[in-house]
Parts: structure tokens; sequence; C-alpha cells
């Protein structure tokens, strides 16, 4: 009966230093499913590498024999020590395993909860195996099951739906406002890592022109590359705020930089299309006063983590949900992989007694030697039908409906009771 | 006619609980259900009042019962028409309890009609009538995504991101999808006006006769004249366009209704 394997680490076990050791390209993806191939303890393979995971999914009948197998393809593959990354891999093997791939797929393992990007990057891994013919019935199996589930969590839960950071907070309200962000113009007053963050993601949902404005230009230059904005003076920002619409701000400043003055006069030269700012300083850098004025948002900090934790809040109920459809999806796909089993059980008990038939009958021959082939052949038949009649009744019982648990258990002590595992 | 009336407005009622369910549970196939039970509604809807055409050969508005379901029936379907061009879902919550409704006042209202006269048969009449209705439809359209509006704003105003904040659309598609409410709307009344003074010129010899409900018809023309021309103009949006769009219905209403009961016209005559 072949198990299911996982071996891997993520971004919680292991940094980023030893995760960019071990990642595959997509070429080396093909070259270590072909060497992942030839052990022979490996049935069928699979290979994930995504930034924040590598993870190899295999079926065996020996799970600890390609466990080892694993880990020293992937010392070998990627020329890195074992004991560098022994301790950072987890190990998770049958129903585990099929449920870490389950929650793995779901985004439930995801850095960034919910995000979508994971079940694309295992879509292509498994379509990476099916092109190397790596995988077999059971991943083929599994891998369906995997992206059902995937689909079934994304659309009966809300995992997906909101924002668990700032700059997805910023980008979510932005969308509130605007509906779309495409083309809104953005300035960028000041730095620090939460406002990049918030300016990457806006960028990732496609806005239109960036400024941005330092108190020092050389750095407000160098930002400006980074992004391919326009650099513009601290001084210039009053002009500006008449073509943004999104301001993202996170200066050092100890007072406000903008105040209600500034806004009041160029709304009616906006034609008062919104004006949406994300004060990520502390101190402000906005006057809340502002968010007073008709067709003005203004959200600080503190706002933010307010959608935040609403957020995570309604995550871990959907997380919940998400729990039970996983549990679900385990127990099916663990009775069918058990009722897949019980052929290779019962064909291994006919081996077996086939094999003991055929080595007591040359016994017997070689002690009656006076046999005729006629006799021979009755003799023989004989012990066919003998194996067939002993036979009948264990593979009813095999066979016969009724909870998986049991079948497990049978045919867990079948194959101790005839020692079908070893040789 | 009363079986399909009775049909219709079961429709539109189930539909009301639709989306009043979905409002709650945000499940796609509740609005849907909403949508598609509105839509039967109005299959029926159109049915009914084509029966009542073809049996009286006039447009069937001959006292206020009748009034109301044409006003019930073109509400339904412009909604419907913005429902499949906006895909603003949630104003399904709106529409299809005001539908319901206007079908159950409609229900309650004597059935007698006026009596007949062939005033109703002119082209410029079912015109007028037809047109003003839908238009009229509309602006009750453009007040109910005010109304969503006023409530997302407030919510992002706020920072109270409850209830509404997470089942209302963006402000922008609230904001234009008003506007497209109010453009159709005038459209409509400037024509539904225009008809009205044709017609009025043919049986009655003058255009415009300082008849109460053509006083407050024009009323609410010229303020959906100045929100539109402040729109365009000035660039009024949001919060401003939306309470206007609110109280011009609200005047919309009482030249609809309240002009039949407090005041005297040669409308009134069939919207009793």
């Amino acid at each position: 009966m072949s198990d299911i394997v996982i071996v891997g680490l993520n971004h919680n076990t292991a940094p980023v230093e030893i995760r960019e050791c071990l990642a595959f390209s997509g070429v080396e993806t093909d070259a270590a499913l072909e060497r992942l191939q030839k052990y022979p303890v490996i049935e069928e393979a699979l290979l994930v590498s995504t930034c924040n995971r590598v993870e190899v999914l295999l079926t065996t009948a020996t799970p600890s024999a390609a466990i080892d197998a694993v880990k020293s393809f992937l010392s070998e593959f990627k020329q890195v020590a074992p004991e560098k990354f022994d301790a950072s891999l987890y190990i998770h093997v049958g129903d585990a395993a099929v449920r870490h791939l389950f929650r793995v797929a779901a985004s439930l393992d995801s850095m960034m909860v919910g995000e979508p990007q994971i079940l694309g990057q295992i879509k292509a891994a498994y379509q990476g195996a099916v092109r190397k013919k790596t995988s077999g019935v059971v991943l083929n199996r599994l891998m369906h099951r995997t992206f059902f589930v995937a689909k079934r969590v994304r659309s009966e839960t809300g995992i997906g739906d909101h924002a668990v950071s700032i700059s997805y907070a910023a980008v979510e309200l932005g969308r509130k406002i605007f509906g779309t962000l495409e083309g809104k113009k953005v300035l960028l007053i000041g730095a620090g890592e939460m406002a990049e963050l918030a300016v990457e993601h806006l960028i990732r949902n496609r806005v239109g022109d960036l400024f941005v404005a330092n108190r020092t230009f050389e750095r407000g230059v160098a930002l400006a590359q980074q992004f391919r904005g326009r650099p513009i003076r601290f001084e210039e920002i009053p002009d500006h705020l008449q073509q943004v619409d999104i301001i993202i701000s996170s200066t050092g400043s100890p007072g406000f930089i903008i105040g209600p003055g500034h806004i009041k006069g160029i709304m009616r030269g906006r034609r008062n299309r919104p004006l949406f700012f994300v004060d990520i300083a502390v101190p402000r850098d906005i006057d809340p006063d502002i968010n007073r004025l008709p067709n003005v948002y203004v959200y600080d900090i503190d706002d933010l983590k307010g959608v935040i934790e609403e957020n995570i809040e309604d995550r871990n109920r959907e997380a919940l949900k998400a729990q039970r459809i996983i549990d679900e999806a385990v127990i099916r796909f663990r009775q069918w992989l058990e009722s897949l089993s019980v052929v290779p059980t019962i064909v291994a008990l006919q081996k077996k007694l086939d094999a003991i038939a055929a080595t007591e009958l040359n016994k017997t021959w070689h002690a009656l030697s006076h046999l005729s082939e006629h006799d021979r052949e009755v003799i023989g038949r004989m012990t066919q039908s003998m194996i067939h009649k002993i036979l009948h009744d264990p593979m009813l019982w095999l066979k016969r409906e009724g909870s998986d648990n049991d079948r497990a258990a049978l045919l867990d002590i079948t194959r101790k009771l005839f020692k079908l595992d070893e040789p | 006619m009363d079986m399909l009336m009775a049909l219709t407005t079961v429709c539109y009622l189930l539909s009301t609980v639709g989306y009043i369910v979905y409002l709650f549970y945000q499940k796609d196939h509740l609005q849907k259900s909403g949508l598609y039970l509105l839509l039967a509604g109005f299959c029926l809807h159109t049915a009914a009042i084509a029966a009542a055409f073809f049996q009286s050969g006039q447009i069937p508005v001959r006292n206020l019962y009748e009034t109301l379901s044409i006003a019930g029936w073109a509400t339904a379907g412009v909604f419907l028409v913005f429902q499949f061009k906006f895909q603003l879902k949630i104003l399904g919550i709106y529409a299809a309890p005001l539908v319901s409704l206007i079908m159950v006042m409609a229900a309650r209202l004597p059935r007698e009609p006026a009596q007949a006269n062939t005033l109703f048969n002119s082209f410029w009449l079912i015109t007028h009538i037809v047109v003003i209705f839908t238009g009229e439809a509309a602006f009750a359209l453009a007040c109910g995504v005010g109304i969503l509006y006023l409530f997302q704003e407030r919510a992002l105003k706020t920072k109270n991101y409850g209830f509404f904040f997470r089942r209302l659309p963006d402000l922008e598609l609230l904001d234009t999808t008003g506007y497209a409410s109010i453009f159709v709307g005038f459209t409509l009344l400037t024509i539904g006006l225009v008809t009205g003074f044709v017609y009025a010129k043919s049986s009655w010899g003058r255009f415009w006769s300082w008849d109460p409900k053509e006083v407050w018809s024009g009323i609410s023309w010229l303020l959906y004249a100045a929100l539109l021309h402040g729109r365009l103009a000035l660039g009024w949006r949001g919060r401003k366009a939306a309470v206007m769009a609110i109280i011009g219905f609200g005047i919309l209403l009482f030249t609809f209704l309240g002009v039949n009961f407090l005041l005297e016209g040669h409308h009134g005559e069939f919207t009793r």
C-alpha cells in the first residue's frame, strides 16, 4: 500500500537564506523530477518551489526510505550540506501530508493567508509532473482533489476577501473610493518601509503616474528611480495636490504637512474628484480635519489597523470553515486511497500462495517421480482450486462494503498475517 | 387578469425576500434568484398590462390602481436594465422592495376605471405616459443609489468598516450610476413633458394650463436640470449630487401623489 509523503520547508520553518539555497527554477524542476524518478523507493513525485516554500510530494511503499532519498536528493542537487537544512524540514506522511497539501493550496499556510497566487503555482508544479510523467494514479487523483478543495475554500469562505496588511488595507480602502485604482495618480511623501510597500501594492494595481517628494531631494530622486516615478521638491507638494488622487505620507515631520487650507482651494479645480490620503506617519502628517471636507478621505495608521483587525477576525472565522472543508476532503481522499489498496493486497496474497504452491509442488514432483504428466496436471489443478477456495472468503471479506477505518485495519492485519510487506 | 397581477406581486415579494437574505448572507445565488424572480415578475406584469391594453384598447392608467401598477412596472423595467448595464447587485435591495410596496399599495385600491373616454387613445398621450413613468422610475433608482452612496460615504468617513462598508459597492460606481440614472431620467422627463404639451395642445388647445401637476413637474424638471448643470459645469458630485437626487425624487413623489390628493387639476381625475 503506497503512502503519500511530503518533505518540505516554508517561510515559517526556514529563513530566506536557506529557502533561496533550495529554490528550484523552472528548468531545474524538470531536471529534479527526472532525478527523483530514478530513486527506486519513489513511485510518483511532484515538486513545488515558490519564494516561500519548497516541497517534494511523493508516493512510496516505504516512507522512511523515501524521506532519506529526498534529503539526499536535495543535498546533492542543490549542493547544500544536509545539516544546513535538515532542521528546517517538515515531513508529513499519509493523511497529514494530504491535509498539508490542501492547506497550502487553499492558501491557509501562506505568509499572507488567503493570497491567491499559490494555487496557480501548485497547478504549474503539477503540469510539470504530468509533462515529466512523474505523477501516476495516486498523485493525479490527489492533485485534482487539491484543486477542487482550494476552489471550494475560496468560493465558500471569505478567506481571500479581506486585507490583512497595512498596504493591502490601503488598497482595499482605495478600491472602495475609486472602484478601480487603474490610472490613478499617486504622490509619495517621505519614505519608509510601510509607505514603500503600499506604493508597490498600488503599482501592482496599475496606478498611473507616481510622484515622489522628499525633504532631501537626492533621496527623492533615488526613490523615484526605484519606482519609476518622478521626483518633486518638497515645496512643490501643494501644486501637485491638484492633479494626484492618492497621497501616501510617511515623513518624520513633527507637525502637519498638509492642512485643510491646502485642500479647500483645489477641489473645484479637481471638479471634486475624490482625494484619498494614507497617513502612515507618527506623528501624523495630514491634518485629520481634512477628512471633513467633501470628497476627501483621510486615513491614519490606526484607521488602517482598524480595517486589518476587522479582517483578521473575519479571516479566523473563515479559516475555521475552511478547516472543515479540508477535513472532509482528507477523509474522502483516504477512503479512495484505501479502496484502491484492497486490490494490491489481494494480488499480493494470491502471488504469495501461488509461490508457496509452486515450491511445494516442485518438492512433490521430486518425491513422486513416477507420476504421469496427466497426474501432475490433476494435482496442479487441485492446488489451484484449493488456493481459490481458501482465498474466496478472505477476498469477499476485504472487498465488502464497510467503513473505511475498518478496511484499513483489515488490510493491515492481512498484510501482517501473511507477511506481505516483506519479500 | 387579477390572477396575473397577483402572481406578479408574489414574484416581486419573493424577489424582495431574496434580496434581503442576500444582504445578510452575501451568497451570489441569493442575488441571482432575487434578480430572476424580479425578471419573472416583470414579464408577468408586462403580460397583464398588455392584456388590459387589448381588452379596453386604452393604455391602462384610468385610476390610481392602474397608474401605480404602471409606475411599478416601469421601475422594475428600469432597474433590470440598470442591473444588466452596471452590475450593481446590491441595488436590488432598494428596487425590489420599492416595486413590491407600489404593487401592494396598488392592490388595496379600487379597480373600477374612471369614466372611459377617447382621451386615452392618442399616440402622444401613450408616449407621454410611458416615457414619463420610465423617467420617473429612473429618478427613483437615482434616489436609491443616492441613499446607498450616503451610507457608504458615511462608513468611509467615520471609518466604520462594518455591515455597509463590506456590502455596498465603491463610491465611484454609485456616483456614476446615480449620474446615469439622472441623465436618463432627465432625458425621458423632457421628452415626456414635450409630448404632454403636444397632447395638451391637441386636446385642450393650449400647451400649458397651470395645472398643479404641470407646475410641479416643471419644478422637478428645473431641479434636475440644475443638478445636471452643476455636475457638468461645476463638477458637483458625491454627497451633494446624492442629496439632490434624493430631494428631487421627493419632489417627484409629491408631483405624482401629493398633487392628486391635495390639489386639483386635469391630471386628477384618472389618478384618484
